[in-house]
């Protein structure tokens, strides 16, 4: 089987400074995939690299066995990845619904005049677009909040409505930059939950960076850990908490002590 | 009473120019975070395209159509090259230019300016040109207040198009793109969007309706200059920061407000006081509301 998305020997420099170095990952479809590591370990970036905000110095990464380096974001997205972002990337004063329906942008085909004449091709998919977008609401829990601004809804929901948005382009893969983070102790719950639903019934994969180990324990089928931009171990989860080289990476040497 | 009147429907008409002029740079601003300084330049191509496809279809069309059905060919003819001009500027002027820094648009909206400005005098020659009636003026008195049918046109056409605007915004995909990158711009690409489009459709719309500003321009006031982009141009962008960034509502109704109070002031003050008197009473307001009627907190990150 080949894989869904592969990167072979990514390293990328941010002018003398080695950001990323020999990095290396191979998701199949529908896998769910953990990218830990602590602080500045260059986690984002990694993610900034295959989703095209930055062309990578060297390697090769494909989608689908399509090349994926140095295309643009948007060419990148169309072709079925999807994203979340660690600080939300949302459209303040915009509302939830909207939201959604912006994500079918790619998705919509009708054109200048059809839009201004309301052509009956327009008027479907605009209306396959709302019902999708409700439906997606539903399964993110967030139906409630469909016509509020973003800006009013809790912190969770807003995170939810970011993953709904990311769900509603169609992707094959999802990039997920610290889905818990900020979320109180049951939102994390309920997360856990949503991300298993929408990976049974959208058969999507899934490539998280994340800190809260019960979090990746519990989704992860395997992990990487970065420090300084390079992956010091990989494997399921059970053996990365156990690994004295992660141990050492998050808490420091014993020695040390 | 009918003064006053009389000088409401100037105001409004004066305040349409405004507010359909500086709906362009406000959405240039919002979608974008630049300032297109050569935005009041692009209305004064606008006009002079406006001018030559009404002298054209004048000639063409004249007994055989009503004046009408010409005035309508000649605006959607105008917005359409007129567009066109919108994009060469920013594919040719601004796209270059993304991730420079903003001093270098900025100057660049200067220079693409000066370009139109003394391109039209090498094309075109120094004497002035009289933009053609496309509506046989006819005058009315209600009540001792004395009004044309031009007035009302003007008003009326800058209204439809600001609501044909509103519309696109709000309910297409392109509108909806626009609407989110001047909020968050990093997902907009995510989305499937290219800013390659986004970002040329913006400047096509605002130059667009500069466009179809100068023909109602050249109904009322019908000499042409190369020159007449600055000042009018200068005076829509306060409308539009006066506005709120990026609030397209916001930069019509700072338009009327601008026009109400020039003449306004015109009415109590001698004329020479306009500008002076006028543009005091925004500095006031502004230094009240220093983000617009409509503004909101935003990043100030350049994205062209």
């Amino acid at each position: 089987m080949t894989a869904l998305l592969e990167v072979k020997n990514m390293t990328h420099y941010f002018g003398g400074l080695r950001a990323v170095n020999d990095f290396n990952l191979a998701i199949n479809p529908g896998q769910i995939y953990g990218l830990i590591g602590p602080n500045g370990a260059g986690k984002t970036t990694v993610f900034n690299l295959i989703t095209g905000v930055y062309t990578p110095t060297e390697g090769s990464v494909t989608l689908e066995g399509n090349n994926i380096k140095g295309v643009e974001t948007h060419r990148i997205a169309s072709m079925g990845l999807g994203r979340t972002f660690q600080n939300l990337a949302l459209w303040r004063h915009m509302n939830v619904i909207d939201h959604i329906r912006m994500a079918h942008y790619s998705q919509l085909s009708y054109g200048l005049l059809g839009a201004f004449f309301g052509t009956p091709t327009m008027r479907k998919q605009e209306k396959e677009v709302y019902d999708n977008s409700y439906r997606l609401l539903e399964i993110f829990d967030v139906n409630q909040f469909a016509t509020q601004n973003i800006g009013n809804l809790p912190y969770g929901a807003q995170r939810r409505v970011e993953m709904a948005r990311a769900m509603a382009t169609k992707p094959k893969i999802l990039f997920l930059d610290e889905p818990t983070a900020g979320m109180t102790p049951d939102e994390l719950v309920r997360m856990i939950e949503i991300i298993k639903q929408v990976h049974r019934d959208f058969g999507v994969a899934i490539f998280m960076i994340e800190h809260r180990m019960k979090f990746v324990m519990e989704l992860c089928e395997s992990i990487q850990t970065l420090v300084f931009g390079e992956v010091i171990a990989e494997g399921p989860p059970e053996e990365i908490q156990n690994n004295p080289e992660v141990i050492e990476a998050y808490l420091g040497k014993e020695d040390l002590h | 009473m009918e003064y006053f009147l009389q000088n409401l429907i100037n105001a409004l008409q004066w305040g349409s120019f405004y507010a359909v002029i500086s709906i362009g740079y406000s959405m240039v601003y919002g979608v974008l975070m630049l300032f297109n300084f050569a935005h009041g330049d692009i209305f004064m191509v606008g006009t002079y395209i406006g001018f030559g496809i009404a002298t054209l279809f004048l000639a063409l069309f004249m007994p055989i159509l009503p004046g009408w059905v010409i005035f309508i060919m000649v605006i959607i003819v105008t917005m359409f090259l007129a567009s066109f001009v919108g994009v060469m500027v920013e594919v040719i002027g601004y796209r270059p230019l993304r991730g420079a820094p903003r001093a270098s648009a900025a100057i660049t909206g200067l220079m693409i300016g000066i370009i139109f400005e003394t391109g039209n005098l090498i094309l075109l020659g120094a004497q002035r040109f009289s933009f053609p009636a496309l509506i046989e003026s006819v005058s009315y008195n209600v009540g001792g207040v004395y009004f044309t049918n031009v007035k009302v046109l003007i008003i009326v056409v800058s209204l439809v198009l600001m609501a044909a605007l509103h519309t696109f915004i709000q309910k297409t995909k392109w509108g909806m793109a626009m609407r989110a990158m001047s909020y968050d711009f990093k997902a907009v690409p995510l989305m499937g969007v290219s800013i390659n489009i986004i970002a040329p459709l913006t400047f096509a719309i605002g130059a667009g309706l500069a466009s179809v500003a100068g023909i109602l321009y050249g109904q009322a006031y019908p000499v042409l200059d190369p020159y007449m982009g600055i000042l009018v141009g200068w005076k829509a962008f306060v409308a539009a920061i006066l506005g709120g960034r990026g609030s397209i509502m916001g930069a019509a109704l700072a338009g009327y407000l601008l026009g109400f109070i020039e003449i306004f002031v015109a009415m109590v003050f001698p004329s020479t006081f306009r500008d002076l008197i006028a543009y005091s009473i925004i500095l006031i307001i502004l230094t009240f509301r220093p983000r617009g009627f409509f503004g909101m907190a935003h990043s100030t990150q350049l994205r062209l």
